[in-house]
């Protein structure tokens, strides 16, 4: 028989609901996802109606005043709040985003759902597990590879050449690429997912790394690589506007400008 | 209390924090064979030196002429004569070097036209000895810090370095005055860990987290500062808070010093470029401590900018669209997102913000950790080193130069690394731990665990922050900041009623939060004592009861010890070394600071 529904451990329940203060002018209910490894029962929906007046304009700003004064026991990842340390990435309102620069003001309608990246192992709330996304980054050898013996002072590399690393280097390994992807949920063991692949781009396409040739017969199979299907969404949630999808599309043009 | 059990592991070098200095400190001890771990309670490329923009200094000199003397004497004019000058000549000296082993691993530097990498303006740095402005600061567009964590992460990949990634650092484990190793616990897990090795390096970074708005990041909490307050050691000079001038008005996040570098300037309410009658010779990029009063003052004076007159601007409206794209696209979109603004249209509304802790654990220029015993004031900490924002070398002494952190980074890590390979060998047996050497450790997590007070630790943490922001501001007066020591008395009494609702041990961030917040209010109590303390202006220390720096009196550092049982601050000093590592360059003397 096809198993239609989730096993019954897995479903998520309803849970807790939290009611805005009294007095509070303007709220908005957050539906917030909620697992705690060391209880018993399954994850559940805690919802909380936040008086968002009495908050900053981003989500990370509801989530801090939830934690600060409705309920403490909510854990998520956050640090530089300012979008470049890629620590609060989770999905909101269906898309994956930085909750630190996403206003929820832009989320439609009065409620909006918080989960964890999609696909991955959760660890607790908003916590999700990033330690093979961590380690397909790492495959990729992400260090300038050379033979030629280094000069005294830098290398010299044109601005036209340091111009090609624009819309990769900026990348901050936020996962929100490669946890939207279909084909690395589905693939993930063996497809290395956009992140990791924009960033394989990034070192193939520096000019002062001489080992391209290495770096593309690594990538030269049939999941890690070519496992990517164009659908996108990479492309369409990355926080910082890069697209790894043409990235990847590049990387697949250097693989076949090698033979012909 | 139940029991805790540690996992146990045992190291050469026990780096804790992996941002810019921890990896550099790291690497460089894994190259040199020891047996080296580096702890973080992030993932290293979440560590806040992501959040560095405008560059790192060195006299590479391509630009123009530059000597590492030039930026000797800057970085010496910049600290107000508080920096130790063996430490600083050692810093400009081997600056342009540790550039170059930057972009040999890969850091993707802005390039002149020449090719090679790009250099900008940056406050306080100068050619010729204060004659004009320079180009000294090393540039990735305005993501230099992001750009050096990911290659070094990414170099620290290829060395193999091993990491212990989200574990959370409690204590030093001191043995009669002896570090021998650090306790952590594990946040995916729940599990506690001791490190042992023959080393510990603290790269813990900045407390900016003690104030109410910074551009610092929620994770800046000093936890290596309050450790080592704990081990019942000083921290020095913690009175020095450098308030950035360029915070966006608001949310308190970053603009890089950089944009004025590359050429914008501030206004006050009457369109006025109102540096050029603060520093008429540098203008817009006078030293942080010092535009950070301007503006203050411009302020206070009535002729702040918005509806309630509480901001200034600052325009880049009138450089080339290209320009900014090309080198402030950061900042081009974080003035988009927190302020609303088009920068190539309107002016970004700014504040001064705190920014960056000069003080730290006081160390000489091989990052090891001193302190004062009786008559010496040099004493080692066997066992122990520092290196970043948590130490005090000092070369920042009262006021940083923007782009000098970076450079401390790396240059400092890298000397902790090779002072590690000359003092100790690698597999050297090490004496066993006892229990009660980390007994408090387990108490001190136990009892916070399990607080079943009346006050949440986010309404204590609020009432400290506030307190600093209020009495420990860019101007200081003597009744303001006696108010500020009550106040965090206060905040520190009420510690024995804060409440954790979360008794769990995987994730558990209302208890981390918790921990976090402990380790501020000590730094907090020592920062606002030691500024009580010091009766005269210097740096970023602005006394408006004591308008002018006294050399005579103060020309010594701070050191600060914490009783944690009691909140209470003790003081005593160290001398400011007025003597340079070697005979290339002569001792700067101290004279007015004016630009």
């Amino acid at each position: 028989m096809v198993q239609l529904r989730l096993p019954e451990n897995s479903r998520v329940k309803r849970g807790k609901h939290f009611s805005a203060p009294a007095g509070a002018k303007k709220t908005k209910t957050f539906r917030v996802y909620r697992y705690d490894p060391e209880e018993p029962g399954n994850p559940r929906w805690d919802s909380y109606e936040v008086d968002v007046e009495a908050c900053g304009p981003m989500i990370l700003d509801v989530l801090i005043h939830i934690k600060n004064t409705m309920d403490p026991t909510l854990a998520f990842r956050r640090s530089c709040r300012e979008g470049v340390c890629g620590s609060c990435a989770m999905n909101i309102g269906g898309r994956n985003t930085l909750a630190c620069t996403h206003g929820w003001s832009e989320v439609p309608g009065r409620d909006c759902a918080i989960s964890p990246l999609p696909h991955m192992p959760v660890i607790k709330d908003l916590v999700p597990d990033l330690t093979l996304f961590y380690a397909q980054y790492a495959s990729i050898q992400p260090w300038l590879q050379t033979e030629t013996p280094e000069p005294q002072k830098e290398w010299i590399q044109s601005p036209e050449d340091r111009e090609k690393l624009d819309g990769l280097y900026e990348c901050i390994l936020c996962a929100c690429c490669s946890t939207s992807c279909p084909s690395y949920w589905w693939n993930q063991e063996k497809y290395l997912g956009p992140a990791a692949l924009l960033h394989a781009y990034r070192w193939l396409i520096d000019s002062r790394d001489e080992a391209t040739g290495e770096r593309l017969d690594e990538l030269e199979d049939p999941f890690k690589l070519y496992r990517c299907h164009t659908i996108m969404n990479c492309a369409q949630v990355c926080p910082k506007g890069l697209n790894p999808a043409k990235a990847i599309a590049e990387v697949k043009k250097m693989l076949v400008e090698r033979v012909v | 209390m139940v029991a805790y059990n540690f996992i146990d592991h045992k190291f050469d070098v026990v780096v804790v924090g992996a941002g810019g200095s921890g990896l550099r400190a790291a690497l460089g001890c894994a190259q040199a064979g020891l047996k080296t771990a580096c702890i973080s309670k992030v993932f290293p490329t979440r560590s806040h030196t992501v959040a560095a923009q405008g560059g790192i200094s060195a006299s590479l000199g391509n630009m123009g002429e530059d000597d590492w003397r030039w930026h000797m004497y800057d970085t010496v004019k910049g600290s107000d004569w508080l920096g130790d000058q063996d430490a600083i000549e050692y810093l400009c000296r081997n600056a342009p070097a540790a550039v170059y082993e930057l972009e040999h691993w890969g850091v993707p530097f802005s390039r002149n036209a020449e090719g090679k990498i790009y250099q900008r303006a940056f406050g306080g740095m100068t050619r010729n000895y204060g004659e004009a402005p320079i180009q000294r600061t090393c540039a990735a567009a305005d993501r230099t810090g992001h750009a050096m964590l990911h290659t070094m992460y990414g170099q620290s990949l290829a060395n193999d370095t091993e990491f212990f990634i989200e574990y959370f650092a409690l204590d030093l484990i001191m043995d009669e005055g002896v570090c021998r190793g650090v306790t952590a616990w594990k946040l995916d897990d729940g599990t506690m860990h001791r490190f042992q090795a023959q080393l510990v390096i603290l790269a813990t970074g900045g407390y900016g987290r003690a104030y109410f708005s910074c551009t610092s990041a929620h994770t800046c909490t000093g936890d290596g500062n309050a450790m080592v307050l704990r081990a019942g050691l000083p921290l020095q000079d913690m009175e020095f808070v450098q308030f950035h001038p360029t915070g966006i008005y608001g949310s308190g996040c970053l603009i890089t010093e950089g944009a004025r570098g590359e050429g914008g300037y501030l206004t006050n309410s009457e369109g006025e470029r109102f540096m050029e009658r603060y520093a008429p010779s540098v203008k817009d990029l006078a030293p942080r401590d010092m535009v950070s009063r301007a503006m203050t003052i411009e302020i206070r004076e009535g002729r702040g900018v918005g509806p309630n007159k509480d901001h200034i601007f600052l325009h880049l409206d009138h450089l080339d669209p290209k320009i900014l794209a090309e080198r402030l696209p950061g900042i081009s979109e974080s003035a988009k997102i927190f302020a609303g603004v088009d920068v190539t249209k309107e002016p970004i509304p700014v504040l001064p913000t705190v920014h960056y802790n000069m003080g730290g654990i006081p160390t000489n220029f091989y990052s090891e950790v001193v302190t004062r015993e009786g008559e010496n004031p040099d004493k080692v900490v066997p066992g122990l080193m520092a290196v970043g924002e948590a130490a005090c070398v000092s070369v920042h002494g009262a006021n940083r130069l923007g782009s000098n952190s970076l450079i401390d980074l790396v240059v400092f890590g890298r000397s902790a690394a090779l002072r590690a390979a000359d003092t100790i060998k690698p597999g050297e047996k090490q004496p066993e731990l006892k229990a009660h050497m980390t007994d408090g450790h387990l108490a001190r997590f136990d009892r916070l665990r399990n607080a079943n007070g009346g006050t949440p630790t986010a309404a204590l943490r609020l009432e400290m922050q506030k307190a600093m922001q209020e009495d420990a501001a860019v101007f200081r007066e003597g009744h303001s900041l006696e108010s500020g020591v009550k106040r965090l008395q206060a905040v520190h009494d009420k510690r024995r009623d804060v409440s954790v609702a979360d008794r769990g041990l995987i994730w558990n961030t209302d208890l981390m939060e918790t921990l976090e917040f402990d380790n501020l209010i000590g730094q907090a109590a020592v920062t606002v004592n030691g500024a009580v303390n010091r009766t005269e202006s210097r740096g970023a220390h602005a006394r408006e009861d004591f308008a002018d720096r006294n050399d005579e009196r103060w020309m010594k550092h701070t050191l600060a010890w914490f009783d944690d049982a009691t909140g209470k601050v003790r003081i005593d000093y160290r001398p400011v070394h007025n003597f340079t590592m070697t005979n290339d360059i002569a001792y700067i003397p101290p004279k007015a600071r004016v630009y």
